[in-house]
């Protein structure tokens, strides 16, 4: 077994799996099964300001999306910090880190943006001996609209501003949690960086609706016949969070800045794509809350079980891995050409490759009367739309050999080439 | 006096009630909400599915189920029925494992298809609770059609017509309707009064008139000249009244009848309790009414029960999975094996049987014989056609009908059982009466 022991931004813990600040880490109870299930580390819940608590609504705070077998793909909510004291939070906080030091617990915060607010809070925290900070910018629900939350986080001059309070009040590591409902995420990140912030995280939920009841005609979780945006997650956003972890590991001028990824890790697999893509480790929630905090097991398990083949030795080697083949659309190779290839002994003939393509793509799958599927390399553009359709992934894409002839172009498949040298581009020939 | 299953003879009351009651309980008991839908979650929505070419009367099954998993079975219910108003009793008694389910490509990938006969069921039966016709008559055409048989031919043709807009007459020979629905299948395959219910349910597109205890070309009812006189057009669909004959000196001794009148008689029973059955019974066939006679023989409480074919089990007509069915539930299947004599006095108690093999001029009997002990033997070895109209042609022992159902005589159409096109199937019945009744239509309307 591979040793998954991680170190982000000067916090150890056991392994790169933390809990994500969410309702699964919310009080004691719930943290001290998550660490004896074996979760390497947990952001505790989002603590306020001293004072009245907040208050949650008292209907359903929660609405899903589904796939086949009513497997949860996707999770809207509608709850908003903490809504318990703060005094009980830090006390439990406290008590549970005394218990379990090998363990990270970082304590997400939200007050109102003033820095006394911020310079008060954080003397309680560090007082829990607790190993970080997060700073909650993401929230796109209920706070946002008493400008905290995601109204901070949409507006990066407040995310430097609010970061540097906190580096200057705390000796404690600071990590910034980022807002996915803004247009490029790497505003908030080169922000973050820029008040000092020693990691971001992210992504948070995004803004949703994720169902309207067709009785009642409002929108779902409905409370008393109204409802309202709330925060997606799951499995359902990862793709959005990759990309926005790439964007930012990427980035000139914020790569090597620590990042922890979050965003719809739901298996050991997905860990190790955020990891490779710039995540130090990542947090989890949904998971959590479908299956139970056993679900870490089978993350555990997978990672190592993938790094003994990929002969790493720590997670370190695996961060960042694939960042430089991130590239942008003008630099992929123009004659990188494939075709798609039906394997026609694993085929069990459902046809949906050949409706995707007739119905709505290129008409490059011909059937024949016995159900018999076969591309046309004549009108194949490689789109990869039946490999996608498959139901048992019988369908390959094979690459043309350089010197041959794409029988769909006529013409002959040569060296690396992109957009920025092509003839059909404007640009490139005003820069010839 | 009480009977066990070890009493000689033919007797009643060989098992104590309850065991009745689980015996004959629902042999597929119906999908629940959650179980329907991860059933119709697992349809892959193919293109011009295998599942529905295989199907006769060409449901579309990837739509149906669909709408399913979305919600709306009643939706789904409407487009099976569009195809097939007897979609509920095709759904309890299909060899599914055969058309669609056969023809899945789940089994391709792993050996189980998607349930489509339970999900077919739980859509109609959806539909059917809610006493909710979905089909309406189009404006009456003033014609008329007789429609001889009540049964999944006659009931299909009758349907289509007066939602067509025309006025029909279903005449049938038995007191109740239903056919083969309501008097061949197996009891477990459509408990709790189905087929009485599915015909009564199928009556409320309206205009349909029934005239039962009424046989074609009996004294006193009513000959095909009767019926042109009275009618536009005639559809006959009366399916097979006779049955094979083994052709054995003492095929007359007491204790041998037709399975199908077996069958009908416990169908038509009030209590099971006072069906009286034999201790040893054999059954010759090897079809779904020779398995259908068998498991119930051995569900009435039967100790030993022998089903006898012919030829191999591959070559049986029954699907393996009623061959399966018949030997789950303790029925003994001997293959390749025919008759030859019946032992007893008055009463048959042996049956003798040669085995065959196959030689060059085909089945042959060899040397080396049996005997099985038999109070009760149930002949499942094929049905014939009634007595028939001269005016109609008969080929092979069947009324010979062209695609769309036209018999030799001039506007008299056939389908189902008691014709050439038949196979012995409600389901294809049902698409040939569908089918005439389009071509009906069509001839009444231009002429």
């Amino acid at each position: 077994m591979a040793d998954l022991r991680s170190e982000f931004i000067g916090i150890k813990s056991p392994n790169p799996f933390w809990l994500a600040s969410a309702p699964p880490t919310d009080k004691e109870y719930n943290v001290r099964r998550a660490f004896e299930a074996g979760w390497g580390g947990v952001v505790w819940k989002t603590l306020g300001s001293e004072g009245p608590p907040v208050v949650n609504v008292n209907g359903p705070r929660y609405g899903a999306i589904y796939g086949a077998d009513r497997r949860l793909l996707g999770l809207n909510n509608i709850e908003l910090i903490t809504d318990r004291p703060l005094e009980v939070n830090l006390r439990e906080i406290k008590s549970v880190k005394r218990d379990y030091p090998d363990r990270a617990l970082i304590v997400s915060l939200m007050v109102p943006c003033d820095e006394e607010s911020w310079k008060a809070i954080l003397k309680r925290v560090e007082d829990t001996e607790a190993d970080g900070v997060e700073l909650n910018f993401g929230c796109p629900h209920g706070m946002a609209e008493r400008g905290m939350g995601s109204a901070v986080g949409q507006v990066p001059e407040y995310i430097e501003m609010v970061t540097r309070w906190v580096k200057q009040h705390s000796r404690m590591p600071c990590i910034v949690k980022l807002t996915p409902n803004i247009s490029d995420i790497r505003g908030p990140a080169r922000a973050a960086k820029a008040g000092g912030a020693d990691a971001v995280s992210l992504i948070n939920t995004i803004n949703s609706i994720t169902s309207v009841d067709l009785d009642d005609f409002a929108p779902e979780p409905t409370i008393d016949g109204k409802g309202t945006h709330g925060g997606y997650c799951g499995p359902a956003v990862k793709p959005i969070a990759l990309n926005m972890v790439a964007e930012i590991a990427r980035d000139a001028e914020t790569a090597g800045l620590p990042i922890s990824g979050i965003g719809g890790v739901t298996t050991w697999r997905d860990a190790a794509e955020f990891m490779t893509l710039g995540a130090g480790n990542v947090q989890v929630c949904t998971a959590a809350m479908t299956y139970g905090f056993k679900v870490v097991q089978e993350m555990i398990s997978g990672l190592s079980e993938y790094m003994d083949r990929k002969g790493f030795t720590n997670t370190s080697e695996l961060v960042g891995r694939a960042v430089p083949n991130v590239t942008d659309w003008q630099y992929l190779n123009l004659n990188y050409v494939t075709k798609a290839e039906i394997v026609q002994d694993d085929c069990i003939k459902c046809g949906r490759c050949f409706a995707a393509c007739e119905d709505t793509s290129h008409q490059a799958i011909t059937m024949s009367d016995d159900r018999t599927f076969t591309v046309k390399d004549e009108e194949c553009v490689a789109c990869n739309l039946c490999v996608e359709v498959c139901p048992v992934d019988c369908i390959e894409m094979k690459q043309m050999a350089k010197g041959s002839v794409d029988p769909r172009t006529g013409e002959t498949v040569g060296d690396y080439a992109n957009w920025t040298t092509h003839p059909n581009n404007p640009s490139a020939t005003a820069a010839e | 006096m009480s009977h066990s299953q070890l009493t000689e003879g033919i007797v009643p009351g060989r098992l104590d009630p309850e065991g009745y009651c689980t015996n004959f309980a629902d042999v597929a008991p119906p999908l629940g909400v959650q179980e329907a839908r991860i059933a119709a979650d697992r349809c892959y929505f193919c293109h011009d599915a295998p599942c529905m070419e295989a199907c006769p009367t060409s449901i579309d099954v990837p739509l149906f189920i669909r709408q399913i998993s979305t919600g709306t079975p009643e939706a789904a219910a409407r487009t099976i029925l569009e195809q097939n108003i007897l979609g509920g009793m095709c759904a309890r008694v299909c060899p599914t494992e055969t058309l669609c389910e056969g023809a899945c490509v789940r089994m391709d990938s792993e050996g189980e298809p998607v349930e489509i006969g339970a999900l077919q069921r739980f859509a109609t039966d959806t539909l059917m609770a809610k006493q909710d016709h979905p089909f309406s008559r189009a404006s009456r055409t003033g014609k008329s059609v007789a429609v001889v048989g009540a049964g999944p031919a006659g009931l299909a043709a009758a349907h289509r017509l007066a939602m067509l807009g025309h006025e029909v007459t279903i005449y049938d020979a038995h007191a109740k309707p239903g056919g083969l629905n309501e008097y061949g299948i197996a009891s477990y395959k459509a408990p709790g009064g189905f087929a009485q219910a599915e015909v009564a349910w199928l009556m409320q597109i309206g205009g349909i008139t029934t005239v039962e205890n009424w046989q074609l070309g009996r004294e006193g009812d009513g000959d095909l000249a009767d019926l042109l006189a009275d009618h536009d057009a005639v559809f006959l669909g009366m399916g097979l009244s006779g049955v094979n004959a083994l052709r054995l000196e003492g095929e007359n001794k007491d204790g041998i009848l037709p399975a199908t009148d077996f069958i009908a008689e416990l169908r038509q029973a009030s209590d099971l309790a006072e069906l009286p059955i034999g201790r040893d019974v054999v059954v010759i066939g090897g079809g779904m009414t020779a398995v259908d006679a068998a498991v119930q023989s051995k569900l009435l409480g039967a100790l030993n029960v022998s089903l006898v074919y012919r030829r191999s089990r591959g070559e049986m007509p029954a699907s393996l999975h009623e061959q399966e069915h018949a030997l789950t539930h303790g029925v003994t299947i001997i293959e390749n094996a025919a008759p030859v004599a019946i032992h007893g006095n008055g009463a048959v108690r042996e049956v003798e049987f040669a085995y065959t093999r196959t030689g060059a001029d085909g089945l042959e009997m060899t040397d080396q014989t049996f005997r099985l002990a038999a109070d009760q033997v149930f002949k499942a070895i094929g049905q014939t056609l009634g007595d028939t109209p001269a005016k109609v042609e008969i080929a092979g022992g069947k009324i010979k009908v062209d695609g769309a159902g036209r018999t030799t005589a001039d506007r008299v159409w056939a389908g189902g059982d008691c014709t050439h096109a038949g196979e012995d199937l409600t389901v294809t019945a049902v698409a040939q009466g569908r089918d005439a009744a389009q071509d009906i239509h069509h001839v009444l309307m231009e002429g």
